[in-house]
């Protein structure tokens, strides 16, 4: 099969997975965080003690990370196995479709989805700012980093899903991501304490703090909130961190999922 | 050149807590069937026809063993494009309409763009969706997913398909319709490989069927072969009220249904009925040798290994093939 085709297909398998979630109204969460949004900056608006934009950044980011994060995850941990269970698998591997190519087809899918989903979120963060503020500042570009740092995020959140619902019941594989997302979360306290800790414990500390993803590196909404720039290398380390990091996921699902047998 | 040469393939699966326990799903198989050719796999539920599918479609692997399929290993990508495959009750992505089903196999099958939706539309109105096409496939019934699974098998023109159990949940207008559908593909020189536990429609369509058990071939026969011998009696139907006492003398099973005896005797004794029938002055309707039946031999095939040995006698003394 050539590279081209390969191509072709990965596109159309991505593609059919971003139709199913938004004909599966996956979408309908923009609703909830609308009205999530509008409330704050209302309030905010209300109160109005100079702190509007701190406030409306870091309840906006904050809620796209968590808006984004749950469905990466429910969503994630049903792409392949839901497509075994319901063996809606078994006419497109019957055709020339490599498996790995189906992999990471629902991967970018899934991937598009919430790329798609994030940026309709920042377009009601940007008009929550602009009702509070009442105009745009040039430190509001920072958010837009912390928006592509939230996107990262979910890289690795679907790739952690997708690769533990490779092995596991999809509830055992919800219950290791999200408690990847929120050890992640620590991870700088985490190298921080093995950097504090002698011996073998301060082995595997260290161990650990380095496999678990950095999801704190890749959380700068409080400094965006603050107004504070974000520095061009730390934005090509992260874009290097989470491509690597997620390359390496969904690879480790490709490879269990070309053993498995579809009973 | 043969489509399917199915080399010792066999499948066994790890079962229990501990995965120790080896469960046999399909024994070593070795089977091969020629290009153009319908040919029915038989079995009843859980004999291994699915297992069998599966392992030639790629979806689960060999213990041991391979196959060949259109000249080329089964792990070739290159079988992919040339084989169609309808699964048991087949599920399909509801979120879609039939039509863009149809589009997205097409793509992912790699029918060209410049066409594609012209096949799409031939091959809705093949199996009568036209008018259902727009529908999500969420709202339609089994009958109509079984249509839709035929139509995207045979979507890219393949010159191999696999149909598993492609009669099931099928009302008799479907059923026809999936037969017309075979037929159809043997006339366009197509290879059709497909799985039934219904005797009749294998009996109709099939040029050979093989016939599997508990995971192990038992037996492959042509159908006409099969069918076309007689069992040395012959069936006598005349008219009269009660059987002839000669009748009864030359070993014949009667039954009597209104004005008409249905018998069955000895094909040595054919003259002999036909002697006492003109003694008794009693008009004879037809003459026929009985024949054997497609479902005598799958029963046959069914029983278990000892009873077998006698009946692979019988086929030897006939002629048919094991």
């Amino acid at each position: 099969m050539n590279s081209g085709g390969t191509n072709a297909r990965i596109g159309y398998i991505a593609f059919n997975t971003f139709r199913e979630a938004v004909r599966d109204r996956v979408l309908y969460n923009l609703i909830a965080f609308a009205l999530l949004l509008s409330g704050a900056a209302i309030l905010v608006g209300e109160i109005s003690i100079d702190i509007e934009r701190l406030v409306v950044v870091n309840l906006g980011l904050t809620a796209v990370s968590l808006f984004g994060v749950v469905i990466a995850i429910f969503i994630g941990i049903g792409l392949v196995s839901k497509e075994i269970d319901k063996r809606t698998l078994y006419t497109v591997l019957s055709r020339p479709v490599c498996r790995w190519e189906f992999v990471v087809g629902k991967f970018l899918g899934l991937t598009g989805t919430l790329v798609v989903n994030t940026l309709l979120m920042a377009i009601g963060v940007f008009l929550a700012l602009l009702y509070v503020a009442h105009r745009f500042e040039m430190m509001d570009v920072w958010v837009l980093v912390a928006l592509y740092f939230i996107v990262l995020q979910f890289l690795i959140v679907c790739a952690l899903a997708l690769f533990f619902s490779s092995f596991s019941t999809p509830l055992m594989a919800a219950v290791f991501t999200f408690a990847l997302f929120v050890v992640g979360s620590l991870a700088e306290d985490l190298r921080g304490f093995a950097r504090i800790t002698q011996g073998v414990g301060g082995w595997l500390a260290t161990g650990i703090a380095y496999l678990v993803p950095n999801f704190s590196a890749l959380n700068v909404i409080s400094q965006v909130a603050h107004g504070d720039a974000v520095s061009g290398r730390l934005i090509l380390y992260d874009s290097a961190y989470a491509l690597l990091y997620s390359a390496m996921a969904v690879s480790g699902a490709v490879l269990i999922f070309q053993r498995r047998n579809l009973k | 050149m043969a489509a399917i040469e199915i080399l010792d393939l066999e499948k066994s699966y790890l079962v229990g807590f501990w995965r120790k326990r080896q469960k046999l799903a399909l024994r070593p198989l070795r089977l091969t069937i020629e290009e153009g050719e319908v040919f029915g796999f038989l079995g009843p539920n859980g004999a291994g026809k699915t297992t069998t599918l599966k392992l030639l479609m790629g979806l689960v692997f060999p213990t041991a063993g391979t196959a060949r399929i259109l000249g080329m290993d089964m792990g070739d990508p290159r079988v992919k494009s040339q084989i169609g495959f309808l699964p048991e009750q087949p599920y399909f992505y509801d979120h879609l309409s039939a039509r863009e089903l149809l589009n997205y196999y097409g793509q992912l099958s790699g029918v060209p763009a410049k066409g594609r939706s012209a096949r799409v539309e031939q091959m809705l109105a093949r199996v009568g969706l036209s008018d259902s096409a727009g529908v999500q496939l969420r709202k339609f019934s089994k009958g109509m997913l079984q249509r839709v699974g035929l139509a995207q098998a045979i979507l890219h023109d393949p010159k191999l398909v696999f149909l598993d159990e492609p009669m099931s949940g099928l009302d008799p207008m479907g059923r026809r319709e999936v037969r017309d559908l075979i037929q159809q593909l043997r006339h366009d020189g197509k290879t059709v490989f497909f799985s039934t536990h219904i005797l009749s429609d294998a009996e109709a369509l099939c040029d050979r069927v093989g016939v599997i058990h508990q995971g192990e071939l038992r037996g492959v026969g042509a159908v006409a072969e099969l069918t076309s011998g007689t069992q040395g009696k012959v069936e006598i139907i005349f008219c009269a009220q009660k059987v002839p006492a000669g009748l009864t003398g030359l070993g014949a099973e009667a039954r009597i249904s209104g004005d008409m005896v249905n018998a069955v005797l000895p094909e040595e004794q054919q003259d002999a009925a036909l002697e006492v029938l003109r003694r008794e002055r009693l008009k004879l309707i037809s003459l026929t040798p009985v024949r054997s039946s497609l479902e005598e031999y799958y029963i046959q095939k069914l029983r278990p290994a000892e009873d077998q040995k006698e009946g692979r006698k019988e086929e030897s003394r006939k002629g048919v093939g094991v």
